[in-house]
C-alpha cells in the first residue's frame, strides 16, 4: 500500500505548507509591530516567552509538530475517527456550559490555569468538518434527497446553535460557511439563493422604514405577477405561491426580525449590527442601554470606536505604508484588540496598500489552491473536506477584514494564522495539515 | 458520484474572487483615494508641544537684575494613578477639606480624564512648594510640574517694568507670531520691548498613545525647533534711587523722574501710589489686579508719563530762558514787587513781600517772584517786534515745544501722555478771538491752561543742564545681541540739539539764578553741602468736582532741578499732589535723591529725614469720599442685580458707613493705598478758571 510508504513527503503539497509558513511568519512579525516596546530587548522578547509575539512564535512551532504528527498519520484514521471527533467536539461544547470562566463578554472559554484556555466553538469547526464530509462521502448517501440535505444542515447548525448560547454569534456564523460544500456536493442553488435573499431581506428590514419596504414587497409581488400572468391564467398554483411568498416576507420584515433582534441577539450585538450598516441604534428599554454600556465597558469603547480606528490606520498606510514599527496607530494602542480580531491594521498601516495586496493575495493563492487540490481527489470524503478548509478560511478571512475595513459588523473572528491565539491558530493548522495529508493520499478511495 | 456538480467549483471560486475584488476596492478607497485618513492618524498620535523660552532679564545700570525669570511650581494630578494616599494629611497641607479635594479631582478627571495630568492648584507659594517636594512620594498621583515666572527681586519699578499675562483675543487679532496660552507683555518695558524680550517659541513633536499620554519623541526630533531664549535689556535705571524715590513718595500720590542730562537716560522713575509687582505674577494675581483696578487712587496709573500737572514756578526758569533770547529783559532786568501783581485786572499774588526780591533776574528766579514772571510773560507775547500777542503767544509756544512740552517726549513706555502747551486757537474759542496777554497772565508762572507730565519738566531740566540738547528720555541702554538694523534704540541715541541757539553765557544766567534757589531761595532748606545743585520749586493751585461741587485743593507741590551744577549727571522733577509747598514736600525727595545718587549715600540727617518723609501720609482726603461714592455705586448696582444686597448694607448701617467715611482713621492708615477699597479715576486734567466754564 502506498501508505506504508516510508517516505512521508511523497505526494505532499509543498506550495501549500510554504504558504503556511509565509502566513504565520506574517502573524509573528505583525504580532511584534503591535506589541512591541521601546523598552523590549527584541531578542528576549522573542524568547522569554512572557510577550505576545514569543507565544504566538511558539504556537506556529507547536503547529509544526502537530502538522508533522499529522503528516504521519495514516489517512484513514481521519475517515475513520470523523463521528467519534464531532461526538467528542459537541461534549467539549456542552462541558463549556457549566465550566465556562468568564472573560470579556463571552461564556466560551474553558481556563486551565492562567496559562492555556480553550475556547471549544472554534475547535469544533475541524471536527464538523470532517464529520461533513464523512456524512456526504457515505455511500448510501443522496445528497439530492431533502432528508440528507437536513442531517447535513443538523450536523453544521447544531454546534452554531450551541456557540449562539454561548454569546459567540461570530463563530456561530462560520459554521454556515460549510453551506458552500453542500451547494459543491449538488445542494439545490435555489436553498443559497433563498438563503441570500433572506439575508437581503433581513438587512433591508435594518435599513428601510418598515411600510416602505412592505410596499416595495408588494411593488416586487404585484410585478411578478403580471410577468407570470399566462402561466397564472394556466395555473392559479403560482398566484397563491407568490401571495404566500409576500406573505412570509412581509411577516419577517414585521414581526420575525424585530422578535430576533429584542430576544434572540443581545442588544451590544444589535448595536454592533447597526453600526455596520450606519445606523444609530435606541435600546428598547433602560436594560437594554444598561447592558450596552456593560459590555462595551470590557472593550472601553463601542464597535463603532473600534472600527472608525481601524479604519484610520488602514486609510493613513497609504500605498506603501509607514514601515514596520512606524505606525502611530497601531503602535500607540488607538486601536483596540489588534493583536487578534484587528491585526489586519498592523499589515495595512505599516505596509500599506501593497502590503495589504500582498497578504491579500496570498490567501486567495491558498484558497485556489485549495479548490484546486479539492477538485483532484479521488475520494468524496477529501473532496469534502477540503471545500470544508477553504470555506472555513474564506468566511473568516473576508469577514475579519471586512470588519476591519469597515464593511461588516464587529463580531470576533480572527484573521487564520495571523490573529494572535493558541487556539485559532492550531485549529487552522490542524485543519489544513489533515487536507495536505488526505491531498498526499488522493490516490486512495476512503469512505 | 456527484461528478456533475464539478462546474460548481467554478462558481465557488468565482464568489472567493468576487469578495477579493470588493476588499481589494475598499482598500484602494481607504488607502489611495481618501486622503483623510492620513490627516486623522497624525491628529491621533501626534501632539506638537510648545516650548515657551525664557524671557529677557532686565538689569539695571549696575548689573543687578531687576526683573527675572523663576521657576514657580504646579501642583499636578494624574487622577487615575491617586491611591491609598493620605488624604487627611495632604488637605492640611494645603488647607482644603476633603470635599474640596474631591471636587477637584473629579474636576481634573472631567477636564483632561483620568489618565492626562490636570492642574491641582497652580503656582504654589515657596513655604508650599517646599512642603510637598519632602512629602511628594507619599502622594501617588500628585507631582510638581514647573512653571517659569517673572519676579521683580526688589519690589520695585511696578509701572516701569510691566508685567506679563496670557494673550487676549485682541493680540491675537492683531499679529500673527501669538497662539492662544502665550505670555505676552501687557505694560512697561514688558510691552515696549515685547519682541526683544519674548524670544522665540519652540515645538517639539511629540507621539501620544490612544489615552493622550506622551510616549516619545517624533522622527526623532527631526522636525522640533528650539526655542530662543529673549534678549536682555541693560537700563540706565539705579535700582537703589528707584527704591528711595519710591519710599519717599510712598502714602502721597505724586511721581517723580530723575534722567541723566548726558545720555537721556532715566535713573528713577516713580509714581505713587504704587504696588507690588510680584502681585501680578505669582498666584492669586487675577484678584490682585482686581483689587488694583477698583482702587479710585489709581495705583495702576503711571503719573510719571500720564499724570498732567501744571507746573507752576517749575516753569519759570523757562520763561526766563525764552525772555533772555528774544531779547526781552536782561540778566539786570528787575520788577519791583510788593507782594501782588496788579498789571492786569486780576491781582496775582507773590509769596514773597519784601523789597528788592525780585531786584535782578537771579533773585527773581531764587524767590520766585510771581510778579516778575507775570510781567516777564506778557512783554514776551506783547513783543513790540510782532505787534501782536497772537504773534507773541506763537512764539512763545515754539520755545516750550522745543523744550519737550506739550507733546509726547516719545519715553520708552507704553501709552505716555503730551500734556498740554495752548495755542492761539484754543483761546480763540474760549474768549472768541478777543484775548490779550492778560487773559493767560498766570502762564508765566506755569498755571492756566499749560499742563505738563513729570518726565516732560525733568527733560526740560536736562535741556537746560545741557545748554540747549537733549536725548529723548529711555530706559534702555543697549539690548544684549542687538544688530545695528533692526534695534529699537536707534532713536534714542541721536541727539536732539533743540535750543543750542541759545547762548552758553544766557543759560548761565538762569543756571545761577536756579543755584541761588538752593542756596539761597525757596529751597535754601534742602541744601546738600558739597554739592552746587541747581533747582526750582513750585507750588500749584488745582480744582476738582466732588459731590458735584467744584472744590479747590490744597496746592500740588512741585520741584525740578539738576546737580552737580559744573557737570550735570542727574536732573529730577518731583511732583506731590495735593501736598502744599513745593519748598516743603517736593524739594526734599528730590534733594535726597540727588545726595543718594551723587555721593552713593546719605547722610545720617538726611536718613532720619527720609524716613520722616516716607512716614508722612499726604494723601488728598477727597479719595476716601471718592472711594466711597465709587464701591457704594458699585454695590447698589450688584444689589438691583443680584437682589442681595448684604454687601450693600455696609455702606447703607450708618454705624459702618461712618467708619468707611472716618478720614482721619483711615489717615492714619500707612498702607491706605493698598487697600481693597480704593480705584481709579482722579482728576488728572488741571482744571483752572479758564477751561471751566
Amino acid at each position: 500500500m502506498s501508505s506504508r510508504n516510508p517516505a512521508i513527503s511523497k505526494g505532499v503539497d509543498w506550495s501549500i505548507v510554504w504558504i503556511w509558513i509565509a502566513l504565520c511568519t506574517i502573524g509573528v512579525m505583525s504580532i511584534f509591530a503591535a506589541t512591541y516596546r521601546e523598552s523590549d530587548t527584541i531578542l528576549q522578547g522573542f524568547i522569554s516567552l512572557k510577550t505576545d509575539y514569543s507565544r504566538q512564535l511558539l504556537y506556529f512551532i507547536m503547529g509544526g509538530v502537530i502538522g508533522t504528527f499529522i503528516l504521519l498519520t495514516d489517512s484513514k484514521f481521519f475517515t475513520a475517527t470523523a463521528n467519534l471527533f464531532y461526538v467528542f467536539g459537541i461534549l467539549l461544547m456542552l462541558l463549556v456550559f457549566p465550566f465556562h470562566s468568564r472573560i470579556k463578554g463571552t461564556e466560551s472559554i474553558i481556563k486551565f490555569g492562567n496559562a492555556f484556555q480553550l475556547q471549544p466553538a472554534d475547535l469544533c469547526k475541524l471536527f464538523v468538518n470532517l464529520a461533513l464530509a464523512k456524512y456526504l462521502s457515505r455511500v448510501e448517501t443522496d445528497f439530492s434527497k431533502t432528508r440528507s440535505q437536513l442531517i447535513a444542515a443538523a450536523i453544521t447548525l447544531g454546534p452554531a446553535m450551541l456557540s449562539i448560547m454561548q454569546h459567540e454569534l461570530g463563530l456561530a456564523l462560520v459554521y454556515f460557511s460549510f453551506f458552500l460544500v453542500m451547494f459543491r456536493e449538488g445542494l439545490p442553488a435555489n436553498i443559497l439563493i433563498i438563503g441570500f435573499s433572506f439575508a437581503v431581506l433581513v438587512v433591508a428590514t435594518l435599513l428601510l422604514e418598515k411600510n416602505t419596504l412592505a410596499l416595495i414587497l408588494t411593488a416586487i409581488a404585484g410585478l411578478a405577477v403580471y410577468i407570470l400572468r399566462r402561466q397564472v391564467k394556466r395555473n392559479r398554483a403560482i398566484l397563491f405561491l407568490i401571495a404566500g411568498l409576500w406573505f412570509v416576507c412581509v411577516g419577517v420584515q414585521r414581526f420575525v426580525v424585530p422578535f430576533v433582534f429584542d430576544h434572540v441577539f443581545e442588544p451590544y450585538q444589535v448595536k454592533r449590527i447597526y453600526d455596520a450598516i450606519g445606523k444609530d441604534y435606541v435600546p428598547k428599554d433602560e436594560n437594554a442601554a444598561i447592558e450596552i454600556e456593560q459590555k462595551s465597558k470590557g472593550s472601553k469603547k463601542d464597535g463603532d470606536y473600534n472600527v472608525k480606528q481601524s479604519k484610520i490606520a488602514i486609510g493613513s498606510g497609504g500605498l506603501i505604508g509607514k514601515g514596520l514599527l512606524k505606525g502611530t496607530q497601531t503602535r500607540y494602542d488607538f486601536v483596540p484588540e489588534q493583536r487578534t480580531d484587528f491585526i489586519f491594521c498592523t499589515i495595512g498601516e505599516g505596509f500599506g496598500f501593497v502590503g495589504s495586496l500582498v497578504l491579500l493575495g496570498i490567501y486567495f493563492l491558498l484558497l485556489m489552491r485549495i479548490v484546486a487540490i479539492a477538485e483532484r481527489q479521488r475520494s468524496v470524503f477529501s473532496r469534502c473536506y477540503a471545500y470544508g478548509v477553504a470555506s472555513v478560511f474564506f468566511f473568516h478571512l473576508s469577514v475579519n477584514i471586512c470588519m476591519t475595513i469597515g464593511l461588516a459588523p464587529v463580531v470576533g473572528i480572527s484573521l487564520p494564522f495571523i490573529s494572535y491565539g493558541g487556539t485559532s491558530l492550531l485549529t487552522f493548522t490542524i485543519m489544513l495539515f489533515v487536507m495536505i495529508r488526505l491531498d498526499a493520499d488522493r490516490q486512495m478511495v476512503l469512505r | 458520484m456527484p461528478v456533475f456538480n464539478q462546474s460548481r467549483s467554478n462558481i465557488i471560486r468565482l464568489i472567493f474572487g468576487g469578495m477579493f475584488l470588493i476588499i481589494a476596492a475598499q482598500l484602494v478607497n481607504l488607502q489611495l483615494v481618501s486622503n483623510k485618513y492620513k490627516k486623522l492618524a497624525e491628529e491621533n498620535a501626534l501632539f506638537p508641544k510648545r516650548i515657551y523660552p525664557n524671557r529677557g532679564i532686565i538689569f539695571d545700570r549696575k548689573g543687578k537684575a531687576i526683573l527675572n525669570n523663576a521657576i514657580l511650581y504646579d501642583l499636578m494630578v494624574v487622577p487615575s494613578q491617586v491611591k491609598n494616599i493620605d488624604t487627611q494629611y495632604f488637605c492640611q497641607l494645603l488647607g482644603i477639606d476633603t470635599a474640596e479635594f474631591r471636587d477637584r479631582i473629579l474636576d481634573a478627571k472631567f477636564k483632561n480624564g483620568p489618565f492626562r495630568p490636570s492642574i491641582f492648584e497652580d503656582l504654589l507659594p515657596p513655604d508650599l512648594y517646599a512642603k510637598f517636594e519632602e512629602n511628594i512620594w507619599k502622594f501617588q498621583g500628585f507631582n510638581l510640574q514647573e512653571r517659569p515666572v517673572r519676579i521683580y527681586p526688589y519690589n520695585a519699578a511696578a509701572h516701569i517694568m510691566g508685567y506679563v499675562g496670557e494673550v487676549d483675543s485682541s493680540v491675537l487679532k492683531r499679529s500673527t507670531g501669538y497662539q492662544l496660552g502665550d505670555y505676552v507683555g501687557r505694560t512697561g518695558l514688558e510691552q515696549y520691548y515685547e519682541r526683544e524680550l519674548m524670544g522665540q517659541r519652540g515645538i517639539e513633536f511629540w507621539i501620544k498613545d490612544n489615552k493622550n499620554r506622551l510616549v516619545g519623541h517624533y522622527e526623532n526630533k527631526a522636525l522640533d525647533t528650539p526655542a530662543i531664549a529673549g534678549k536682555n535689556l541693560r537700563t540706565y535705571l539705579d535700582i537703589d534711587i528707584q527704591q528711595l524715590a519710591e519710599k519717599l513718595l510712598s502714602n502721597k500720590v505724586g511721581a517723580v523722574v530723575a534722567i541723566e542730562p548726558k545720555t537721556g537716560g532715566i535713573i528713577a522713575m516713580a509714581s505713587s501710589p504704587d504696588f507690588d509687582p510680584n502681585e501680578l505674577t505669582g498666584p492669586d494675581k487675577q484678584s490682585h489686579y482686581a483689587k488694583l483696578a477698583l482702587d479710585v487712587s489709581a495705583p495702576l496709573f503711571n503719573r510719571a508719563i500720564k499724570g498732567q500737572y501744571q507746573p507752576g514756578s517749575t516753569y519759570k526758569p523757562l520763561g526766563a530762558l525764552i525772555a533772555l533770547d528774544e531779547g526781552i529783559i536782561s540778566p539786570s532786568s528787575g520788577y519791583d514787587c510788593h507782594g501782588v501783581y496788579l498789571g492786569c485786572n486780576r491781582p496775582v499774588k507773590c509769596d514773597e513781600k519784601f523789597a528788592g526780591h525780585a531786584a535782578t533776574l537771579r533773585l527773581a528766579i531764587a524767590h520766585s517772584c510771581n510778579s516778575f514772571f507775570c510781567n516777564t510773560f506778557r512783554q514776551t507775547l506783547d513783543n513790540p517786534e510782532f505787534h501782536s500777542p497772537r504773534k507773541g503767544l506763537m512764539k512763545w509756544r515754539q520755545y516750550v515745544t522745543a523744550f519737550g512740552l506739550g507733546h509726547r517726549i516719545g519715553v520708552d513706555l507704553p501709552s505716555e501722555d503730551g500734556g498740554n502747551v495752548p495755542d492761539t486757537s484754543s483761546y480763540d474759542k474760549i474768549y472768541n478771538r478777543s484775548w490779550n496777554s492778560c487773559t493767560m497772565v498766570t502762564m508765566g508762572i506755569g498755571q492756566d491752561q499749560l499742563s505738563v507730565t513729570p518726565v516732560q519738566m525733568a527733560n526740560a531740566m536736562c535741556i537746560v543742564a545741557n545748554k540747549g540738547y537733549f536725548y529723548v528720555p529711555h530706559f534702555v541702554e543697549k539690548v544684549d545681541g542687538e544688530t545695528k538694523e533692526d534695534t529699537l534704540l536707534n532713536r534714542y541715541r541721536r541727539k536732539h540739539e533743540v535750543l543750542t541757539h541759545i547762548p552758553d553765557d544766557v543759560y548761565e544766567v538762569v543756571i545761577s539764578g536756579m543755584q541761588d534757589v538752593a542756596e539761597i531761595g525757596t529751597a535754601k532748606a534742602v541744601r546738600i553741602p558739597g554739592i552746587n545743585m541747581c533747582a526750582k520749586t513750585g507750588t500749584a493751585e488745582n480744582y476738582l468736582v466732588v459731590d458735584h461741587k467744584r472744590t479747590k485743593l490744597k496746592n500740588n507741590a512741585m520741584f525740578v532741578c539738576f546737580a552737580p551744577r559744573e557737570n550735570p549727571k542727574i536732573a529730577i522733577a518731583v511732583v506731590v499732589q495735593n501736598a502744599g509747598y513745593g519748598a516743603a514736600w517736593a524739594a526734599p525727595i528730590g534733594s535726597l535723591l540727588v545726595e543718594k545718587y551723587l555721593n552713593d549715600t546719605l547722610r545720617a540727617e538726611s536718613v532720619k529725614k527720609a524716613q520722616d518723609i516716607a512716614n508722612t501720609n499726604l494723601l488728598p482726603k477727597y479719595l476716601i469720599r471718592v472711594q466711597f461714592i465709587e464701591d457704594s455705586t458699585r454695590a447698589a448696582q450688584r444689589a438691583l442685580r443680584t437682589h442681595d444686597s448684604t454687601n450693600l448694607m455696609k455702606y447703607i448701617i450708618p454705624s459702618s458707613r461712618a467708619a468707611l467715611l472716618d478720614t482721619l482713621r483711615r489717615n492714619n492708615n500707612a498702607i491706605i493705598q493698598r487697600s481693597p477699597l480704593i480705584k481709579p479715576k482722579e482728576d488728572n486734567k488741571p482744571q483752572t478758571d479758564s477751561i471751566n466754564k
